[in-house]
């Protein structure tokens, strides 16, 4: 059996493991904070195809989640548009939106494509925030529709995430090990001589932001069913900014297996503190955590086991 | 000059109000060691970027193996043929050196002449005296073997016209000899080179022929014999 078809077997066993998990209906806020943990597995995997394999840094991660956000809520306004039909359309526009970054990357390289993004995050909150059809900075409330195909709807919500995930993490391994992958790598270690050596860079770089934003949008697609309230400070959190990077930093940003490691460890940390301490210390911890690693282990869990290893 | 491999017609280049390259014409024959040379910020790497595609001309043409190629982009001179080594070693940090010299295989030399596979890396680092390496970092590497890595990389691109931009500079003399043995070895299998450098003693050794270019103008071409005895050549380098 090749490696594919064995990594789409185990993908599938996860999203039966997801559904019998639904299934059960244990406590209904455990599903609520798992959804939140695998949406980050999707946006720390999404994130990473830029960042980790491309090496640009993204600091709008916030802009791509709320785009896929609110063009799930037009889309809910204007026709109460089915679930699938709001994640492949809320992908797709941020997937159009990262096509534009790609072509920032023409111009603008490190510190200050990263800046440019943090930027578009700004602007694009302030226009969604003078927005009446989307209500404006005052938010909206949205009804979720009745009846979902099984168990409650928050149930329904945590298996698609598990889909949503699974999905997400086959495409960056895809990409990863495929030549689209060591053309990324080769670009990210030195962009002049990957071009030099016959690799098309703004091709890849236009791949890769498309892709990225794309999936940061389908994450956020699902997210007005899941909150019920949608407002522009809660969909272009700061927390998606920063957790999205630090997540992958900390399990490793080489392979896949670094944001899923990283997404699932901070996204549990934080929902613990969260529910323990207070809502205030999640990003704290995160932060502390991002610190310790960049000094400590700058290859992040996937280099620490590597060396461990001895190599 | 008919049949030329690489052909170079009124090439301009400015920086804002600075002309880097004023009006530079010259022709590469198929097979040929050809060397340019020219003191410091005459010009010879800014053309260098132009042929290769890393900067836009701005007036003149580039030909190539009987194709203009003045607007192509880098990737696809080097999928062409036209490969580059830098001033500066660029390696791929993250990757052994066997996987440096994938990249070209897998991008540049795919579905040309001598198709690719992991045995030709590993034929070309042999050659060049790196298959001991091979599994290194390039972070493990001494400086002499960080040029040769820049020149297995750019054969691995199974380049017809490689461009060898100061591979020497700052070696010892015994090390310039052995690079040199291989642009020699490179060339008797066909690819043309073109050589830039500052000792002068290698270009002198290794060119057929030798373009001098000052503050952007070319300003003598012939056999390096003739390059010597050149009062103009002289003037550039020595001054009045």
């Amino acid at each position: 059996m090749g490696r594919t078809s064995v990594t789409l077997l185990v993908g599938l066993a996860v999203v039966g493991a997801g559904i019998a998990l639904a299934m059960l209906r244990v406590n209904a806020y455990l599903y609520f904070a798992g959804y939140v943990i695998l949406q980050y597995v999707v946006m720390a995997t999404a994130w990473n195809i830029l960042g980790g394999y491309a090496g640009y840094v993204n600091f709008g991660t916030p802009a791509f989640f709320a785009m896929g956000a609110y063009t799930a809520v037009v889309l809910i306004q204007w026709m109460r548009a089915p679930l699938p039909v709001l994640i492949l359309a809320g992908g797709l526009v941020a997937a159009l939106l990262g096509l534009g970054i790609g072509y920032l990357t023409l111009r603008l390289r490190g510190t200050f494509f990263s800046i440019a993004t943090l930027a578009l995050s700004v602007v694009l909150q302030t226009v969604i925030m003078n927005w009446d059809y989307v209500g404006g900075s005052r938010g909206m409330s949205v009804i979720r529709p009745s009846g979902p195909p099984f168990g409650s709807y928050v149930t329904f919500l945590f298996t698609v995430m598990v889909g949503l995930a699974v999905g997400s993490v086959l495409v960056a391994q895809f990409i990863e090990r495929s030549w689209i992958g060591r053309g990324l790598a080769a670009l990210r270690d030195n962009e002049e001589a990957a071009e030099c050596m016959g690799v098309p860079t703004l091709k890849l770089k236009l791949f890769a932001t498309t892709v990225s934003g794309f999936l940061l949008g389908v994450a956020g697609a699902p997210f007005p069913y899941y909150v019920t309230f949608v407002e522009p400070n809660s969909a272009f959190a700061l927390d998606y900014a920063v957790n999205a990077l630090a997540m992958p930093m900390i399990g490793g940003t080489t392979s896949w297996a670094g944001p899923v490691i990283g997404a699932v460890l901070l996204g549990t940390a934080s929902q613990l503190a969260t529910v323990t301490i207070s809502s205030e210390m999640n990003l704290f911890i995160v932060g502390v955590v991002l610190v310790a690693f960049v000094v400590l282990a700058p290859e992040g869990i996937l280099g620490l086991v590597r060396r461990l290893r001895g190599r | 000059m008919a049949g030329a491999l690489l052909e170079v017609q009124g090439l301009v280049k400015r920086f804002g109000g600075f002309t880097a390259l004023n009006r530079v014409s010259l022709s590469v024959q198929p097979g040929e060691r050809f060397g340019l040379i020219g003191p410091n910020g005459s010009g010879k790497t800014t053309l260098i970027n132009c042929v290769s595609g890393a900067l836009p001309v701005d007036g003149g043409t580039i030909r190539f193996d009987g194709r203009e190629i003045t607007a192509l982009p880098p990737y696809q001179r080097t999928r062409l043929g036209i490969v580059r080594s830098f001033q500066i070693p660029k390696p791929f940090t993250s990757m052994t050196v066997l996987e440096n010299l994938g990249i070209p295989l897998e991008y540049a030399a795919a579905g040309r002449a001598g198709a690719p596979g992991s045995a030709d890396a590993g034929e070309i680092l042999r050659s060049i005296g790196l298959d001991a390496k091979a599994h290194l970092r390039p972070a493990g590497l001494t400086q002499i073997e960080m040029r040769k890595l820049e020149l297995a990389r750019a054969m691995a691109a199974r380049p017809k016209l490689l461009i060898s931009d100061e591979a020497m500079a700052g070696l010892s003399s015994t090390e310039v000899d052995d690079i040199l043995a291989i642009l020699f070895r490179l060339n008797a299998q066909g690819i043309t080179i073109i050589m830039i450098e500052h000792i002068m003693r290698a270009v002198m050794r290794f060119s057929e022929r030798i373009v001098v270019l000052d503050a952007g103008e070319r300003i003598a071409e012939g056999t390096p014999d003739e390059i010597v005895r050149n009062p103009a050549v002289e003037k550039a380098y020595l001054g009045e």
